[in-house]
């Protein structure tokens, strides 16, 4: 057969295009025939090209008309709308089934929704500010002992030094944040606030929304914060009003800001006074100008555009080291990004070990899992219910369905199912927002206008229905419709391994969820628990910021002690849940040569000891019967362990600058002032009335606080007058030093219940379809004598043995990472076999009540009901 | 019924129907038409002018048999009506009509 020329093929697609079915077969035949003719008589080329102009000639609305005909044409939107009524018939018909799926898929995915926003809004920190990627904060490594330890404060002079001799920085700035009693007429208010040099306001990008900032020459001028300004002045207009600081000085208010965003490190910032204000009048700053070993002052820096922050620290690090009388505790300077504060704060032995991210990735993991389950239920149940199915799908086949027609309604059906369980995941983050953001001590808001939430929410629900609905629409189309209709398909034991498979999953994930939440409480309550070596009931703190409160000690006292509302009042240098500070210069007999050991210092009056009700180990409290005890010292234990003291009462301690010799009159049992997670540090007590800045104060028990307060504000009010009666007790300020372990405490405990919920959502729903397929085998086994307790047992058997299999994955698992996780606390609860036993027996316990009323229900049924169709 | 003017094109391919009596389909029209007046003319121009025809009742147009050179495809074969063939010889008529009015002198 000779081959015949081709017409252009792009042509031919066109108007197979856009001819109607009806003429194409007319035309393209008259094309052709012409195309073969005259290819012959004046060659293919121009054949070719009389081809095109005839196909474009033939463009004409008589052409492209499609044929009218009287009978329906069904399109694919029909097939589609059919297979939308079929799936929500099934969804109706099944109520149990759809529940389950479309609830434990939604909640699921409420909760991945949920930590999704969470991470959002732990990643997006401190990103707000226009300059993010620049900016950082000066932090030193300072060697005492062994490890290196690390803090973010600095000398004053070094941000003097590095602006004038590195290039690199484009800006420098001082900071130093204090709480301080701001009052404007009647309004006085305890706030927490910043003085800073110019610098800063620019690398925050500032945005002053009334009034100006303040420039380098101004001294007695106060931005305010929107919300501040608000509280202060309600409605009126707050510029150039004059504003009292802790009862002392006078600034004026320059201008308004908006407040700093919440997820920000700034956000409790909410009024910045100028640095110069704060060197002019704060006793401290007034020394240390020139101190460059004084560390007390925060530093803030903004590079060049260029510059790299691991090439700049490098640079800075020793500035301290090649100066005249380097310290011995060998201070390294670096600088820690902005992008790093918030998630990576952690520093051990000069390295950075992360810190928050950890959580990041915590929750992030947890999310993914429920999210897991949530998917594992989904799948499941929809193939087991698929089975369910098999005659539909013969019966669609004999009336002529093709393979990708079933494929494409079984995937419809999963795609509804998980669009409605997005819409519902919405509702019940929108719903729950609320209280999570108050357990997880947030603020966040669902990214409605946000494309990303959008996309990826979607862009999940699709991958779900797609994953689930794979199985029933692959398998199942696959069937011959004579073998189904025939009822020859039985689901064979292999069919059901890869959902036990999944089903064992989700219970290994319970078991280690069950277990790390009891061990996290545990490690709380561990915590919690300590002896904290004094008493907290009815002990309340007042920071002293009004200086009238000063220099009254003995009357104050005496007023308070005179109406019977207090038990015993002291002064101290810090409050009993900090520790402010510590010295290495201290020396004692037998001290090694070389090593310079960190001891916590506080100073206290004569009363400090009754009033916290510490415990004495050895030896006696200050006492006002002995003048010498300005020259007396009280040591905890880890000093005395530290010192090596074995009969310490007596020891002599050098100490102070200029150096004296203090004698040591008692040993008291440690304190928990700082981490409840770690061991107290030495400390030692000393009295010094003039370096105190909190009043403690035991409030008497035959009173309630209430009234008890009520006569002590009226005491303070007639000291001070102008400044808010502020206290905070003891045991709240105590129990936040937990804040962090009980959120995630909390959330995890949260996620475990979910999980656990979601686990047994499943578990119900296969339970009652075994139980349901199996019905006539129940029947059978009832009629030939089987009881009750026989049945129960054969269905429950193999979920038991599910949840053995799983317990014995998910306990090495959470042994594992718990471990881990407890090697981050050096004062921790151990890992004991009865938390794994119970993990497992109420694993097993939950498995059991889930399952049993399917079985028993299914046990019940009068084999006459179950036997008597076929 | 749309109005019964035929048009220069329409004449045209009205007698290549004519012409081809029996066998007219649309190539066939292309290539009587191309042979008769040493143009070329395109298969859009000639499939609209049928389909006019059609419209106007001048022409009619059933299915044909497959034939193996068109690779199996059917014809649509068109002939002339009573009502085509009146109106041809109608125009033919006026024509001859006008020609005989010419006066002789004219031609000089």
């Amino acid at each position: 057969m000779r081959s015949a020329p081709t017409p252009p093929r792009f042509a031919q697609r066109l108007l197979r295009w856009f001819c109607a079915p009806h003429r194409l077969d007319e035309l393209e035949g008259d094309l052709d025939e012409l195309f073969q003719q005259r290819a012959q008589e004046v060659g293919l080329r121009r054949a070719r090209w009389r081809y095109w102009r005839d196909v474009l000639s033939l463009m004409r609305p008589f052409v492209i008309k499609r044929q009218h005909t009287d009978y329906p044409r069904p399109t694919n939107t029909t097939m589609i709308r059919n297979y939308l009524t079929v799936a929500f018939r099934n969804l109706a018909k099944n109520r149990v089934y759809s529940f389950i799926n479309i609830f434990g898929l939604a909640s699921g995915m409420a909760v991945a929704m949920l930590i999704g926003l969470w991470v959002y809004d732990e990643l997006s920190f401190n990103k707000q500010f226009k300059n993010h990627d620049r900016l950082a904060m000066l932090w030193q490594f300072v060697k005492f002992d062994v490890e290196k330890a690390s803090y973010d404060v600095m000398p004053i002079p070094l941000a003097q030094e590095l602006r004038s001799n590195y290039p690199d920085f484009e800006a420098v700035g001082l900071s130093k944040t204090r709480n301080v009693i701001v009052a404007a007429g009647e309004r006085k208010l305890l706030k927490t606030g910043n003085y800073v040099e110019p610098d800063f306001i620019d690398m925050l990008s500032l945005n002053v929304v009334a009034g100006t900032r303040f420039g380098s020459n101004d001294v007695n001028t106060i931005l305010l914060s929107q919300s501040l300004a608000n509280a202060m002045f309600g409605t009126g207009n707050p510029l150039n009003k004059l504003i009292k600081l802790d009862n002392k000085q006078t600034v004026k208010v320059a201008g308004v800001y908006k407040d700093f965003p919440a997820n920000s490190t700034f956000t409790d910032v909410t009024f910045l006074v100028p640095w110069k204000f704060f060197a002019a009048n704060d006793e401290n700053a007034k020394l240390d100008q020139n101190e460059w070993d004084s560390n007390s002052y925060q530093i803030f820096v903004q590079l060049r555009p260029e510059a790299d922050f691991d090439q700049v620290s490098a640079k800075i690090k020793d500035i301290r080291m090649k100066r005249d009388n380097p310290p011995g505790y060998k201070p390294e300077f670096f600088l820690h990004p902005m992008a790093k504060w918030h998630l990576f704060g952690d520093f051990k032995d000069g390295v950075n070990t992360g810190g928050l991210i950890t959580f990041v990735w915590l929750f992030g993991s947890i999310g993914v899992i429920v999210l897991l389950l949530a998917c594992i239920n989904f799948m499941n149940l929809s193939t087991a219910r698929s089975e369910k199915r098999a005659k539909e799908v013969g019966i669609r086949k004999a009336l002529g369905s093709l393979r990708s027609q079933l494929i494409s309604q079984f995937f419809s059906e999963s795609l509804l199912i998980a669009l409605l369980s997005f819409v519902l995941a919405i509702l019940f983050v929108q719903l729950t927002l609320p209280f999570f953001n108050q357990v997880a001590e947030k603020q966040v808001t669902i990214l409605w206008a946000n494309p990303w939430f959008w996309f990826a929410g979607l862009g999940f629900s699709l991958l779900t229905g797609l994953i689930a609905g794979s199985y029933p629409a692959l398998y199942l189309s696959s069937f011959q419709p004579v073998k189904v209709l025939k009822g020859i398909l039985r689901a064979n034991r292999s069919a059901t391994i890869p959902r036990r498979v999944l089903v064992g999953f989700q219970f290994t994930v319970s078991v280690t969820l069950i277990i790390g939440t009891i061990i996290v409480f545990r490690q709380i309550e561990h915590a919690k628990d300590r002896p904290v070596g004094y008493n907290r009931s009815g002990l309340i703190e007042i920071g002293m910021n009004a200086p009238e409160l000063y220099r009254h000690y003995t009357a104050l006292r005496k007023d308070l002690l005179n109406t019977g509302a207090i038990v015993d009042m002291a002064e101290s240098s810090n409050s009993i849940t900090e520790q402010s500070g510590g010295t290495t210069a201290i020396s004692w007999k037998g001290k090694k040569t070389g090593s310079k050991p960190l001891v916590m210092s506080n100073y206290v009056t004569h009363d400090y000891g009754k009033t916290v009700g510490w415990q004495l180990k050895e030896g006696r409290d200050f006492s006002r019967a002995y003048s010498t005890d300005t020259a007396s010292i009280v040591l905890n234990e880890a000093a005395v362990r530290l010192m090596g003291f074995k009969n310490p009462i007596g020891e002599v301690v050098r100490r102070g600058s200029p150096n004296r010799d203090y004698r040591v009159i008692g040993v008291v049992k440690d304190m928990v002032k700082e981490n409840p997670f770690r061991p107290v540090s030495p400390s030692f007590f000393a009295l010094d009335y003039g370096n105190v800045n909190t009043l403690t104060i035991r409030l008497a028990p035959q009173l309630s606080a209430h009234e008890a307060l009520a006569t002590i504000e009226q005491v303070f009010k007639s000291y001070s007058p102008d400044s808010p009666f502020d206290y905070k007790f003891v045991d709240d300020q105590y129990a936040q030093k937990f804040g962090t372990e009980e959120r995630i405490g909390r959330l995890a405990g949260g996620f475990a219940v979910l999980a656990i919920l979601i686990s047994c959502l499943g578990l119900f729903g296969l339970a009652s379809f075994i139980a349901e397929q199996r019905t006539k085998e129940i029947g059978i086994r009832k009629v030939l004598g089987a009881s009750v307790f026989n049945v129960w047992r054969l269905l429950s058997k193999e979920f038991v043995a599910l949840v053995l299999i799983a317990f014995c994955l998910g306990a090495p698992l959470a042994y594992y990472v718990l471990s881990g996780w407890l090697q981050n606390y050096e004062y921790r609860t151990d890992l004991s076999w009865w938390i794994f036993a119970l993990a497992g027996a109420g694993a097993l316990l939950i498995t059991l009540l889930t399952v049993s009323y399917q079985a028993v229900r299914a046990a019940l049924i009068n084999p006459v009901k179950s036997l008597r169709s076929e | 019924m749309k109005g019964t003017y035929l048009g220069e094109f329409e004449e045209v391919v009205l007698l290549a129907v004519a012409i081809r009596d029996g066998d007219a389909y649309g190539a066939a029209v292309v290539n009587e038409i191309e042979q008769q007046m040493g143009r070329s003319v395109n298969l859009g121009a000639v499939h609209s002018a049928l389909h006019r025809l059609q419209e106007k009742g001048l022409v009619k147009s059933e299915m044909g048999g497959i034939s193996p050179e068109r690779g199996g495809r059917r014809k649509r074969l068109y002939s002339v009506t009573a009502y085509g063939r009146r109106v041809l010889e109608e125009v033919r008529q006026l024509r001859n009509q006008m020609w005989d009015a010419i006066p002789r002198t004219a031609w000089s």
